[in-house]
């Protein structure tokens, strides 16, 4: 497509990952590589997806670190929880009272948590070749590369949509939201439990890995339901 | 269990039918659930498609249609569709599609099918229409002792027997002797008497009376009776029984009906006992046996009057117990009909004897025995043929306007169609009210029959039986051999159509349009009571009670298979509902009356109603083409 230029992200993400695929030495990330991605101009609707979703000690990547990993494989059609994951992991610093009172997930429970190595390759068996979606790419996304350099020495990096970037677009375009935050008025909120308000979605005890990532997966129905279209290119969501 | 497994499991067992599942088949469904979301205004699924999951609506608003495009059923938070498709080779039967934003829970097919074949209620629940609203009612009777139990356990010895032929201290020397407060008379018959049972000593014997310490006093002493007098000739003139193997229900009703304390029980010919009033006041606590005998015992319309609360606390106890519908209305119209006698005799006892013989004659709900708290009286007079209106009628129009007020006064308030004995027109000689019957059902016009169908449920409550019976047999006779008459009825019980459902707190109608509440009586029990009556009529059926009339039906065997059962069913449900709310109202100390809002319908009752108000329609649909308007 003509669209696609090639200084394009869209375009360099296959690049990335072909190039990765013979660079990398250790195997679960070559495997990863290897099965490569859809093309950016595959129609929405027949996309494998899996929506991530990390708990984590806090928001810095270089200071904190994840806790628990949830994942839910998923297609526009249908989202099949009873196939997802969810493991509890032990990170490399202690946990401090307040991370635990946000989680609910306790020393005990970490204390005799693996480390995330022991799962990382069967995580990025079930990654492979799926298009992962997120709701705010600042968190699974980074933290998954830092822990997997850290650990393996090479780099984890691929494409996601984002829930929360598809619905900044949608609400903080227009002239009312300009003339709104022209006097001051607060943003809408586009995090999770907000943004599933909006479509009508149920609200969810949240902060738990799995749940959430369901939640994320149900996000994403929605929006391309409402603003999108089964034939909507997945190279237009991804980010 | 994770999280979102235990997110998906706690909303599912909040609605039927997870609620009443185990706990390990909630876990398997909750583990085992997809997620799928439908935008508002899109298609769910097309007919014919292929389906492999039960549809749990987990937010949201889904709209199910017939094959035809119409509306079905309008779905929201914890319902439950697809289930037409999954048991019909996994084909859509009914087309769905979102009407909100809709968030799906979709139950795989294979789950669904092992679920249906463990549980028998949940198979019940999503089987369609009949088989849900069946298993309610009849788990309601199952639940209820009195219904279950047969006569024969309250039964702690066999019957003292004495032969008729004996006097009266022969009989109390023997009811002394074995501590019986009642004994049966027999006499010897042969063996070719139908109601001849073989005694001990190889003779036949028969049953012909009761004898009781009551009526020592009562028919000896009070009478001038010696103690020789002989049984015979102080018996009662007609014995009531009942068989063994019938309810202890059954033998409450026969006390009620007859106002009698003693019940002699046969085993088919054979007295095996006597059940006393008190053996059934163990079976069930409230008192309408005794209100029964309470209303006779007053001596004034003020008395009566006082006895109305215990009416309504007898009504309230029995839907406490969970007595089913057709107990309640039995009971409820044994009670009104005591009341209208005691008011007659009372009557009678200042205006002197009547002129010349007569019937007093129910209608209505009461003539079908199944009244609740709050309904008004429909009632009418048959005179002897010799009445002559210019000497005799006076008398009868005081009787009609003293039963009439004393029953405004205890709560049944007059007829605004002037249905009632006060009103010339149904204060009349037998032949013309033959005249009025032939006239309708010769000349049936829908209009005026309109006015006049509530005689078609009629029975006598005193005075000469045989004259509402002539008019019974009169209207068995006539009305299944006149099709424009059937056709005719057939019409008005179509005037009145039930709603579809409940939506959320909405009453929707065929047409998706919203109403706040729902006349139950008007929109449910009446035109299912209208629907039995035409089945009934056309049959020949002389039964008045709308249960009695589909058993007359499903013998005659002219409704599809299965058909008359359903009716039952809804009837049952329907009336059951209109009951509980009647009985709410009351403990809450509002007037009684049929105005059902949904927010006070429970949803396991919201799948039932729906069943029911579609059993009627269906019923409705079938009625316009069974009895067709001949071609004149």
């Amino acid at each position: 497509m003509a669209r696609v230029a090639a200084k394009d992200p869209v375009a360099t993400w296959p690049r990335f990952f072909a190039d990765q695929a013979s660079r990398c030495k250790d195997p679960a990330l070559r495997a990863f590589y290897a099965a490569g991605l859809p093309d950016p101009t595959t129609p929405i609707r027949d996309v494998e997806m899996v929506a991530l979703d990390f708990e984590t000690t806090g928001m810095d990547v270089h200071r904190h670190a994840i806790v628990s990993v949830g994942m839910v494989p998923f297609t526009l059609d249908r989202i099949r929880p009873a196939a997802g994951h969810y493991w509890v992991v032990r990170p490399p610093r202690p946990l401090d009272e307040a991370s635990i009172r946000f989680h609910r997930i306790t020393h005990a429970e970490v204390e005799t948590a693996p480390d995330l190595d022991t799962i990382l390759d069967e995580l990025l068996s079930l990654l492979a070749g799926k298009i992962v979606v997120v709701h705010y790419q600042g968190i699974e996304r980074p933290f998954l590369d830092a822990a997997v350099l850290d650990r393996r020495g090479e780099r984890c990096l691929f494409p996601v949509i984002d829930t929360m970037h598809l619905e900044a677009l949608e609400v903080r375009r227009g002239w009312w939201t300009r003339l709104r935050t022209f006097f001051g008025a607060p943003p809408t909120s586009i995090r999770l439990a907000d943004t599933r308000t909006r479509y009508g979605l149920p609200s969810y005890s949240a902060h738990h890995a799995k749940l959430d990532a369901l939640a994320t997966a149900e996000l994403l129905q929605a929006q391309i339901a409402c603003h999108h279209s089964a034939e909507t290119a997945l190279g237009d969501l991804w980010s | 269990m994770e999280a979102e497994v235990q997110e998906i499991r706690e909303h599912l067992r909040r609605f039927p039918p997870f609620d009443r599942l185990e706990s390990e088949w909630l876990d398997q469904i909750a583990a085992s659930v997809e997620v799928a979301y439908y935008r508002d205004g899109t298609p769910i699924q097309n007919y014919g498609e292929p389906i492999d999951s039960l549809r749990y609506v987990r937010s949201g608003a889904v709209e199910v249609y017939r094959h035809n495009g119409e509306l079905y059923n309008r779905l929201s938070e914890g319902d439950i569709f697809g289930q037409a498709g999954l048991l019909h080779k996994h084909r859509v039967r009914f087309p769905a599609k979102a009407i909100e934003d809709t968030l799906l829970y979709l139950i795989p097919g294979d789950v669904f099918d092992r679920l249906c074949n463990a549980d028998d209620q949940f198979a019940d629940f999503v089987e369609l229409s009949g088989p849900r609203l069946k298993a309610t009612v009849e788990q309601n009777e199952r639940e209820n002792d009195m219904m279950v139990t047969r006569v024969r356990r309250l039964l702690s010895r066999s019957p003292v027997m004495i032969n008729e032929g004996a006097t009266v201290r022969e009989a109390a020397q023997m009811m002394t002797e074995h501590q019986v407060s009642a004994i049966l008379l027999v006499v010897q018959t042969s063996a070719d008497d139908d109601r001849a049972f073989s005694g001990q000593d190889r003779n036949y014997w028969r049953v012909t009376g009761i004898l009781t310490d009551h009526d020592f006093r009562v028919r000896v002493l009070a009478a001038g009776g010696s103690a020789d007098t002989r049984l015979a000739d102080i018996t009662h003139e007609k014995l009531v029984t009942i068989q063994s193997e019938e309810s202890v229900y059954e033998a409450m009703l026969a006390m009620l009906r007859n106002n009698v304390h003693h019940l002699p029980v046969l085993h088919r010919r054979r007295p095996v006992g006597v059940v006393h009033l008190s053996d059934i006041v163990r079976y069930e606590t409230h008192s309408s046996l005794y209100l029964v005998s309470n209303i006779y015992s007053q001596g004034s319309v003020k008395g009566l009057v006082r006895l109305m609360p215990d009416v309504r606390s007898a009504f309230l106890r029995l839907v406490e117990e969970g007595a089913t519908a057709q107990m309640i209305g039995e009971a409820m119209s044994s009670i009104g009909r005591s009341l209208i006698r005691r008011l007659i005799e009372l009557a009678e006892q200042e205006l002197g004897p009547p002129p010349v013989p007569y019937c007093f004659m129910v209608n209505g709900s009461m003539a079908r025995n199944d009244q609740t708290i709050s309904t008004d009286q429909d009632n009418a007079l048959i005179l002897d043929d010799s009445f002559d209106p210019e000497q005799h009628d006076a008398w009868f129009k005081a009787l009609a306007k003293r039963v009439s007020d004393g029953l405004d006064a205890c709560g049944y308030p007059y007829c605004d169609g002037g249905i009632m004995a006060t009103n010339d027109k149904w204060r009349q000689p037998l032949s013309v009210w033959r005249r009025y019957f032939e006239e309708w059902i010769s000349e049936p016009d829908p209009e005026r029959l309109l006015h006049s169908s509530i005689f078609f449920d009629l029975d006598p409550v005193y005075g000469e039986e045989r004259f509402v019976e002539q008019l019974q047999d009169l209207v068995a006779q006539r009305a299944s051999q006149s099709p424009l008459f059937l056709a005719a009825m057939a019409r008005n019980a179509l005037n009145r159509t039930p709603p579809l459902g409940f939506f959320r707190t909405f009453v929707m109608e065929q047409d998706g349009r919203h109403n706040n509440s729902i006349n139950i009586k008007r929109r449910g029990t009446a035109p299912l009571v209208d629907v039995i009556r035409v089945h009934a009529l056309a049959v020949g059926s002389r039964s008045q009670n709308s249960f009695d009339r589909l058993d007359d039906i499903t013998r005659a065997d002219t409704l599809p298979a299965g058909q008359a059962d359903k009716l039952r069913y809804a009837l049952e449900f329907l009336s059951m509902v209109r009951i509980r709310h009647q009985a709410h109202d009351l403990k809450h100390h509002h007037a009684p009356d049929n105005n059902i809002e949904p927010e006070n319908v429970s949803d396991g009752e919201r799948h039932n109603l729906k069943d029911a108000f579609q059993v009627l329609s269906n019923a409705q649909k079938f009625l316009r083409f069974r009895y067709p308007m001949p071609n004149r």
